[in-house]
């Protein structure tokens, strides 16, 4: 590795971006300064709105239209880089500053093959020729770890799977081997399993001696990689320094609100046990199939059953394509199962053949199983108020329209917003707002359960905590049972008294969930578990060190 | 089943969209046809406020009077004052357009509708049908009905609405189907309303909103497909003063005495023009509103 020591580093100091036109011009990123040094890994943690990425795209200079990024220092090796123009950015993007953008499927050309995307990255700066190009291309997709690279190559972004999309787009910005290597959220989007590869890749390229500058929201992400973080808020720097001191001494507040917030941080409350053991919710050898694109019967889910007590939370963990989705849907009786049974509140909900449930004769029922999605923007009809959102679940609910207005600031105060907002339209909500509503839009008819479809996975880290906080409450305060779809074990963790994992449709492991998380059984589970933030170095003691 | 098109798709451009946002008025883009289609309005409601002469009256010894003073317009191979007539030719001309996308929405809403919410066979039935009409240009489709329901306005306006069926009631589908998958119309399933409250509720009203631009836009369309079917012989007969019949009329003195298929042609260019400003006016108001 003596080539690692002569490699450049890249140097900021005091960076500021303004952005905007006109009343909207604003500072979005003031004084940050950090050094890349190759063989290092840098991370820039913040939520949405933290400057974060406009900081990442400024040391490319792809800020953007109208951005003014000034700097007292902005260095790679003896560049200065504030003084370059356009066509000298491009000398130097890819060959000496790699850039990994956040999306892999929208950064992808989908009409080309991904051989030559990487071929193209090659050519633009003129190295070798077509074949020691093509041979290029096979080495740098074997050194991602994509399998079958000759294969590979010849395929479309669309035909490779999320993991192997972000491999491509990696060894892109890798073509060229360059000494500095950026990558914006490198593993949102991306099953747990899957992002502790991309993360195993990303140490790999770190130890040959690239200096890697991280973008992302999820403290976890780089706790694992990270030798010195750098926490923005309001593109400032509230706080930086090395990854383990960072996390285990916090000195800013807002460091310690990110790391209390990581989800399964810390587990569930104890709490005493509901005064009924009633079960309100319950399924039985669920099957669904679904006929594939290419015509072939596909399973989704296989022989799932639960039992959910009043007043308690299952949660269900799996990645994207492990059925749990389908089940929460055929729990909510949107969706036949083709064998098994549900029923809710000791009558039938759903069920097969002659033991199909009609429609009609839910519906009366309905409102007291309430739902709460992922999205919860597209889950409103986007030309109704708060008001009117509301207004309508009380009305299926049977609420006579003479209490509805002061049903409204009831349901509102319960899920901890101002009066005000039931005039507002959602699209003038905040993420966690929008989530708020929708937790109240299920309570309206005093629902027994609620079947929420990872609520918190759209929201930032901070905002999660606090949503994740509001559904305790209320579980506490009504005796609601959760049915809780989640990829995020942490989260599970945090809401959940039983937990069921399922892979590729069926139940792979169940069982209370500390006793799951204390000693897993299956592969998955056991890789599952190593995923989570609570066993990662460095926030295990601050967790269990925070104050409830 | 055809991809849903949304109107931004078919209609590119929101750079004056700041405009909107910055002061109360709307700009003149939208003010000036909006102008223009009131004062249109005024002369289809009373022609006699713009014109004291009789669009019928005809003196031979005038046949052929460049515009000037006496005739703003001109007059025809009869004399007749053309601005007089193009006045009047206002409020068949509205009627037409109006009346046309009336009876092309009502048809487009209820395929829309049927082939939206149906079955799967439903579906691709409506599909189908669609696409077979969709096989015709819209002239030829009115041609054909326009022969066979005869002359006179109420035919000319079946024919030119039954035309436009097709494209408008693939918009309504797709904004149907699309408005059907949508996660509120599940959320709302989920609260247990029935069907039809969710059809009226959630489903009509959200399909229909970007149809406002559609229908605006329409109107002007729908004059010229008229005008085009009278152009041919199949509206309202000579010498009644409509705009479409008016060109007709005019054609064979093109060299001679070019005002007399010019005015009228200007009014429909016009009228075509200030409904498709105003429609994207509403176009880009909406939109900005809206998610």
């Amino acid at each position: 590795m003596t080539e690692a020591t002569v490699r450049p580093a890249l140097v900021v100091e005091g960076l500021a971006v303004t952005l905007g036109r006109g009343v909207h011009r604003r500072r979005v990123v003031s004084d940050v300064s950090f050094t890349v040094a190759p063989g290092k890994a840098v991370a820039l943690v913040g939520e949405s709105g933290s400057g974060k990425s406009v900081t990442a795209r400024s040391l490319v200079g792809l800020a953007g239209d109208g951005a003014d990024v000034t700097a007292r220092a902005l260095r790679y090796g003896n560049i200065d880089l504030s003084a370059l123009d356009e066509r000298a950015w491009r000398r130097l993007r890819g060959k000496d500053i790699g850039f990994v953008l956040q999306d892999a499927l929208v950064s992808l050309d989908p009409l080309r093959v991904v051989g030559d995307e990487i071929a193209e990255a090659l050519a633009a700066h003129g190295w070798g020729t077509a074949a020691s190009r093509k041979r290029r291309v096979l080495e740098l997709l074997d050194s991602v770890g994509i399998p079958e690279p000759e294969l590979r190559a010849r395929q479309r972004p669309d035909q490779l799977s999320g993991g192997l999309r972000q491999r491509a787009l990696i060894a892109t910005a890798l073509a060229l081997d360059p000494p500095i290597l950026i990558a914006d959220e490198p593993t949102t989007a991306l099953d747990t399993t899957v992002q502790a590869q991309i993360l195993a890749l990303l140490e790999t390229i770190k130890q040959r001696g690239t200096g890697l500058l991280i973008i992302s929201h999820d403290l976890a992400v780089v706790s694992r990689i990270a030798d010195e973080v750098v926490v923005l808020n309001h593109g400032e720097a509230m706080e930086q320094g090395p990854t383990a001191e960072v996390l285990s001494r916090p000195r800013h507040a807002y460091t310690r609100l990110l790391i209390n917030s990581v989800p399964g941080a810390r587990p569930r409350k104890p709490r005493a046990a509901p005064a009924t053991t009633e079960t309100v919710l319950e399924a039985d050898g669920l099957v669904k199939s679904y006929v594939g694109p290419d015509g072939v019967d596909r399973v989704a889910v296989d022989d799932v059953g639960f039992a959910l007590k009043a007043g308690r939370t299952i949660g269900i963990v799996g990645e994207s394509g492990s059925g749990k989705s389908t089940t929460a849907r055929i729990a909510l009786g949107l969706l036949d199962p083709d064998h098994g049974a549900v029923r809710f509140d000791g009558a039938p909900w759903a069920g097969s053949g002659e033991a199909r449930v009609r429609e009609r004769d839910r519906r009366r029922q309905r409102p007291h199983l309430g739902v709460v999605y992922q999205d919860p923007l597209s889950s409103f009809d986007p030309r109704w108020t708060v008001a009117e959102i509301l207004g309508d679940a009380l009305d299926a609910g049977g609420v006579p329209a003479a209490e509805h207005a002061t049903r409204i600031g009831e349901l509102l105060e319960r899920v901890r917003l101002p009066v005000e907002t039931a005039g507002r339209r959602p699209l003038q909500l905040s993420g966690g707002q929008r989530q708020r509503i929708a937790i109240a839009r299920s309570l309206a008819a005093s629902p027994k359960v609620i079947v929420c479809d990872e609520p918190v996975s759209a929201l930032d880290v901070s905002v999660q905590a606090q949503v994740l906080e509001l559904l305790d409450e209320l579980q506490r305060e009504t005796g609601v049972a959760y049915l809780f779809i989640s990829h995020d074990l942490g989260v599970i963790r945090q809401v959940s008294d039983e937990v069921l994992v399922m892979f590729g449709g069926r139940v792979v492991e169940r069982g209370p969930t500390e006793e799951v998380l204390g000693n897993p059984q299956h592969l998955f589970t056991q890789k599952l578990v190593a995923a989570i933030p609570a066993h990662v170095a460095g926030l295990d003691a601050v967790g269990a060190s925070l104050p409830g | 089943m055809t991809s849903p098109m949304t109107l931004s798709d078919a209609l590119p451009g929101r750079a004056i969209a700041s405009h909107i946002r910055i002061g109360r008025l709307p700009p003149a883009s939208a003010v000036i046809p909006c102008l223009f289609l009131v004062l249109l309005i005024l002369a289809a409601i009373e022609p006699r406020l713009f014109t004291a002469a009789n669009p019928l009256a005809i003196a031979p010894r005038e046949a052929f009077q460049p515009p000037g003073p006496a005739h703003l317009f001109g007059t025809d191979q009869s004399g007749r004052d053309i601005f007089t007539r193009v006045i009047y030719g206002a409020r068949q001309s509205l009627l037409l357009g109006v009346g046309a996308v009336a009876v092309s929405m009502t048809l487009a809403i209820a395929l829309g509708l049927i082939g939206g919410l149906g079955g799967r066979i439903t579906q691709r039935a409506v599909g189908w049908t669609l696409d077979v009409l969709f096989s015709f240009p819209t002239l030829i489709l009115a041609l054909l009905f326009a022969s066979h329901l005869g002359n006179g306005i109420g035919p000319l306006i079946i024919a030119t609405g039954i035309g436009n069926v097709p494209g408008y009631a693939r918009m309504v589908l797709g904004q149907v189907v699309s408005a059907r998958h949508a996660g509120y119309v599940e959320a709302a399933r989920a609260l247990g309303h029935s069907p039809a409250r969710i059809i009226r509720r959630h489903i009509l009203p959200n399909a229909m909103r970007p149809l406002i631009v559609t229908v605006t836009m329409g109107i002007g369309q729908a004059i010229v497909w008229s005008s085009a079917l009278s152009f041919l012989g199949l509206g309202a007969k000579p010498p009644a003063a409509e705009w479409g019949t008016m060109l007709s009329m005019g054609r064979d003195f093109v060299q001679r005495a070019w005002w007399v298929t010019f005015f009228p042609g200007l009014f429909i260019v016009l009228t075509t023009l200030s409904t498709t400003m105003v429609g994207r006016y509403l176009q880009r108001r909406l939109e900005g509103r809206l998610p």
